[in-house]
């Protein structure tokens, strides 16, 4: 069925919404099922039937320490936890520990982008050293970070800190979640300057030229121009910063181990400790599954940002 | 350049620019400048930690941890080249693993993105939906049934286990971004094959293939990133046979009596591939995060 002028792809669509009533066109659509079926499969298998197995363990008394207790105890899993102190707190963590990174790399990553969105001297070579932190392993960097950075005696914090009248600061121990948030900030803020710098790049420098001769000043078009344009970036820098800082391990599980006491547990890191240190299994399944339950309430907002970003056009700005 | 009438009253230069347009600024006024310095010491600053790792990586541990710490130094290869030797198989572990998660990640997206984009099914939107919900699930709230479900089929400590689930926590995204890049094809391009005759599959092979295939270079890219510094299911799921590079770096974290040289020559060691990659390779590294938004 070929038309004189090429369709966009949102009219095809609507077409295809109403057209789907005669066998011939519903074989051709159930078609275009097909490539989509390997991934959709591996995809459920992987990812759903863990999630099924995991609701099951949770009805049970599961301790791999104690397997004469096993058996089934309903939601004893689930009373246990609503009274968990710890697990209250590990959530709040996780809220700090997610946020305040996301926050501020978005801020740096702004910052860093707008001064390389100039003809500065060295461009390339600038972008290059900037990505880095987000290249590294994060294992790795946390080590570094832990020894050679923060030492309270023969860190670079501490050494450069120095003539400020600053001596031997344990950070790790004394300023724990200030730790935490520096390293995963230092981490992100690449990745943020990344998209908004593709953001600030991707600009009509027509208009903006166009403003500029107008008299606007440098201040009123970044305000009424550059951040309206760089919202959708930011939504998207938003989003997938948080779906993998919400998971943040590595950091926290090489600098701190959850310490001192909980104040840097985050929810991966409970769940690690109670199913890989107390092998409580019953517990932890039922901690996933409130941990489940949570993000798919929260990310149900999330996702009406994400709504935005699935336009037909993509993010090539129409 | 711009097409704004001149207002009334000014004097009309025939056949030149508005003299906005014409003035260039001279380059080294005093607030470039010190933006530019400005610039430099900001990113500077955060390198400095990757800097000082491969630096740390050439001293004798005597030199490593000092105060003042030491740039001045006798370097030797001595311990690049014992961690060199110590992680050989834990390297050769993370590159099986990451290099066939990406190629499985490919071959399974880029049909899947081309189902949900340029022939798109009747409910495209579900199914996106579908496979960004899994990234928003915290894989730890998965380890334990993931962990029992490998030590009954016996695959603990296998490769096999790591590619099968980096394949797909690496799913969502490759779909995501190969779909917006191939939305960036012109419609006209498709329309062409069929009116000349091609077939699907000879479309997608002499149309679609080669204008993918920096989307699709930089979709590999980033699943490489993600599956080389993947952690958690690491340090979880294996123990010696099948453990990966994150694995070789967790006996450094208590670590006791002189060990920072070492650590951090292993380190970097750990960081090099990824590094090399996303340095040769940046600007697909910014099209594949960007959604293909930047061309």
């Amino acid at each position: 069925m070929t038309t004189t002028a090429a369709p966009p792809i949102r009219a095809r669509r609507q077409r295809s919404r109403r057209a789907v009533t005669n066998p011939r066109d519903r074989a051709r659509y159930a078609i275009r099922r097909y490539p989509l079926l390997p991934a959709l499969i591996f995809t459920i298998v992987v990812t759903q039937l863990p999630f099924v197995v995991t609701i099951w363990y949770s009805l049970q008394r599961y301790n791999l320490y104690h397997p004469d207790r096993n058996g089934f105890a309903w939601f004893h899993n689930y009373a246990v936890i609503f009274e968990d102190s710890t697990f209250r707190e590990a959530l709040l963590n996780t809220v700090v520990l997610t946020a305040v990174p996301v926050l501020l790399s978005l801020l740096l990553g702004l910052l860093i982008a707008i001064l390389l969105d100039r003809k500065v001297f060295g461009r390339t070579l600038l972008r290059t050293l900037i990505i880095s932190p987000f290249l590294v392993m994060p294992a790795a960097a946390s080590l570094v970070w832990k020894f050679t950075m923060l030492d309270p005696v023969f860190g670079m914090l501490n050494w450069v800190l120095t003539p400020f009248g600053v001596h031997h600061v344990d950070w790790i121990n004394t300023h724990p979640k200030a730790t935490i948030i520096t390293v995963l900030t230092w981490q992100w803020t690449p990745f943020m300057v990344l998209i908004l710098l593709a953001g600030l790049q991707s600009q009509s420098h027509d208009i903006l030229e166009a403003a500029a001769l107008d008299g606007a000043g440098t201040v009123r078009i970044f305000r009424y121009f550059t951040l309206p344009h760089l919202r959708q970036y930011m939504e998207l820098g938003i989003v997938l910063g948080t779906i993998y800082l919400v998971q943040a391990f590595d950091a926290i599980f090489m600098i701190t181990s959850g310490g001192p006491g909980v104040t840097t547990t985050n929810i991966p890191y409970y769940l690690y400790e109670v199913a890989f240190r107390s092998f409580d299994i019953g517990r932890a399944s039922a901690m996933g599954v409130v941990v489940v339950v949570l993000t798919i309430a929260i990310s149900t907002a999330a996702l009406r940002t994400v709504f935005r970003l699935f336009s037909d056009e993509g993010m090539s700005g129409r | 350049m711009t097409s704004i009438p001149a207002p009334a009253g000014t004097p009309v230069h025939l056949g030149e620019r508005p003299a906005a347009a014409r003035r260039k600024p001279r380059r080294f006024t005093p607030g470039r400048l010190l933006l530019g310095l400005l610039t430099w010491l900001i990113i500077l600053l955060f390198f400095f930690p990757v800097a000082w790792m491969a630096l740390t990586g050439f001293k004798q541990e005597k030199d490593a941890a000092t105060t003042p710490p030491r740039v001045v130094f006798t370097p030797t290869l001595s311990q690049y080249s014992s961690a060199f030797d110590k992680g050989v198989s834990y390297l050769v572990n993370s590159v099986f693993t990451t290099v066939v998660s990406t190629l499985i990640v490919l071959l399974l997206a880029l049909p899947a993105a081309y189902a949900l984009s340029i022939a798109p099914v009747r409910n495209w939107r579900d199914s996106l939906f579908f496979f960004i919900s899994t990234k928003m699930l915290p894989v730890a709230g998965a380890i334990i049934p993931l962990y029992i479900i490998a030590k009954n089929l016996h695959v603990l400590d296998h490769r096999v286990t790591l590619v099968v689930l980096y394949t797909s926590l690496n799913l969502p995204i490759a779909v995501w971004m190969l779909r917006s890049f191939l939305l960036e094809i012109p419609v006209d391009i498709f329309e062409a094959a069929r009116v000349d005759g091609a077939s699907l599959l000879r479309q997608l092979r002499s149309v679609v293939l080669p204008l993918i295939s920096p989307g699709a270079a930089a979709t590999a890219l980033i699943c490489f990133i993600f599956a080389w510094n993947e952690f958690f299911l690491a340090v979880n799921l294996t123990t010696t046979t099948a453990a990966t590079v994150p694995v070789y770096l967790v006996s450094f974290q208590t670590g006791e009596g002189q060990f920072w040289a070492h650590l951090c020559a292993g380190a970097t060691l750990a960081c090099l591939p990824v590094l090399i990659a996303g340095w040769a390779a940046q600007d697909k590294l910014v099209r594949g995060l960007s959604m293909g938004a930047v061309k």
